[in-house]
């Protein structure tokens, strides 16, 4: 039997603290990245990612003290993207205690990072982020560096380009829906799924334990979600919540 | 005194943090053979190429020293991933002899089902096969956190600590005299591996 999707937080890191974006868009502080670590850590996630959504824009590295401090706490697998553009840099990450690193902007102008990080740690530790949104012209595209940048393809097709530079995850992050509550986009979950070979980790619109449920059906390896776990809903307060041990009981 | 061999594969800090966290004693990272052979418990971690990491293990100097507390001074050591397959006699990756201090192959996974991707990765179950010092009094039901292509098989029935199900059923854990071996990440298993690392630093 294939094994239990993951069910997966994603945590933003912005100026040094945690917030969260409406579709990439208008940070809100959420709180203390370090605080909210230990929270999840009790509720015993099955994985988390960490985002640092400024160090691509602003092309500077990855805050390493933070990554440490963050990680110290972690007892469970954690990705981190945001600045991954060497391998000299991943493997500071990596020493820090990261299990996973999650490249963006170097799918579009060095492939060869993915295969070398993947010749070191294993293809398991690339993690491939393909973020996309409707086109003016109707159509799905991808994009770069934080949803700033066209890249020209279909996230079908950059999907496809990064398992074959080496990525051996990637995660599907639908921009149009991030924060939204609308559901994840199973319908392309499904076409990446059957494209490729390696496992696919949807994201963006989570609303419910119902979602899982369907993106377990529809093949997702994982199931990434940033407000769900971070705000209360109908007002977006910050109250930090997991379904712990969902798929185990 | 803990000492966690630093072979340049896989992740020494992460099992130092959990080491810290449940106040597992004096631990260090280190690869220096004096270090080594003054340490009380030896961890081997590692994630990566078998081949890379026998190498490495020799590039140090570090295989004499181990076989030596291991082998003859009868030292308590844990092999974590790579680290317990390294402990067998052979690997099918790379085709290459490993340390030899257990009776066991490390083969590949090869499945005809399409939906058991490989590496197994991610968090499954295990079904304790014997009462050891490191798996007494540990919760109900426990899930661990895996990452691999590979599995061991041991020779001696009597060997093998814990088996998981993945396409088959393989060995996650096994014990033999002082020398133990898990599959999994305990230092990334939450509650379910701090009680297995806790009860090393216990023997």
């Amino acid at each position: 039997m294939a094994l239990q999707p993951r069910i997966i937080p994603v945590l933003l890191l912005h100026k040094g603290g945690l917030y969260k974006t409406k579709q990439f868009k208008n940070p809100s502080y959420v709180g203390d990245p370090i605080n909210a670590v230990r929270i999840f850590n009790e509720k015993e996630v099955d994985e988390l990612l960490i985002l640092d959504i400024d160090c691509s824009r602003e092309n500077k590295e990855p805050d390493y003290t933070l990554i440490e401090e963050i990680v110290s706490e972690a007892f469970m697998p954690v990705g981190y993207g945001g600045g991954i553009s060497s391998l000299a840099i991943a493997q500071k990450v990596f020493q820090l205690g990261v299990e996973k690193v999650i490249i963006n902007t170097a799918l579009k102008n060095n492939l060869q990072l993915l295969a070398d990080i993947a010749a070191i740690y294993g293809a398991q530790a690339v993690v491939a982020s393909i973020d996309y949104k409707k086109g003016f012209l109707g159509g799905t595209k991808a994009y770069f560096t934080n949803g700033t940048k066209k890249s020209g393809y279909t996230p079908q097709e950059l999907a496809k380009i990064a398992e074959k530079a080496g990525a051996g995850e990637l995660i599907l992050n639908a921009i149009d829906r991030e924060s939204t509550y609308n559901g994840y986009h199973f319908e392309l979950l499904q076409q990446v799924v059957n494209a490729v070979q390696i496992p696919v980790v949807i994201s963006g619109g989570a609303s419910s334990n119902a979602d899982f449920d369907i993106a377990k059906l529809a093949g997702a390896s994982g199931m990434a979600a940033g407000s769900l776990f971070v705000y209360q809903r109908p007002h977006n307060a910050v109250l930090i919540s997991y379904p712990s041990n969902y798929f185990y009981l | 005194m803990i000492t966690i061999i630093n072979y340049n594969l896989g992740n020494p800090k992460s099992i130092q943090n959990m080491l810290k966290h449940i106040g597992g004693g004096e631990v260090c990272i280190s690869n220096d053979p004096d270090e080594i052979a003054s340490a009380q418990r030896i961890i081997l971690p590692g994630v990566g190429h078998f081949q890379h990491g026998m190498e490495q293990l020799a590039e140090l100097g570090l295989v004499d020293v181990l076989k030596k507390e291991v082998l003859q001074n009868k030292k308590p050591i844990l092999g974590i991933c790579l680290g317990m397959q390294l402990l067998t006699k052979h690997s099918e990756e790379g085709n290459l002899a490993g340390l030899g201090f257990i009776d066991a192959q490390t083969k590949k996974f090869e499945f005809q089902d399409v939906t058991l991707k490989v590496p197994h990765m991610g968090w499954n179950k295990v079904e304790f096969k014997k009462n050891t010092p490191v798996n007494t009094g540990v919760s109900i039901n426990p899930r661990y956190y895996f990452v691999h292509s590979y599995f061991v098989d041991c020779a001696n029935q009597d060997d093998i600590l814990c088996t998981t199900q993945y396409g088959q059923e393989f060995v996650s854990g096994f014990q033999h005299q002082n020398i133990f071996g898990l599959q999994f990440h305990p230092e990334k298993s939450h509650k379910f591996g701090m009680e297995l690392l806790a009860n090393f630093c216990k023997i």
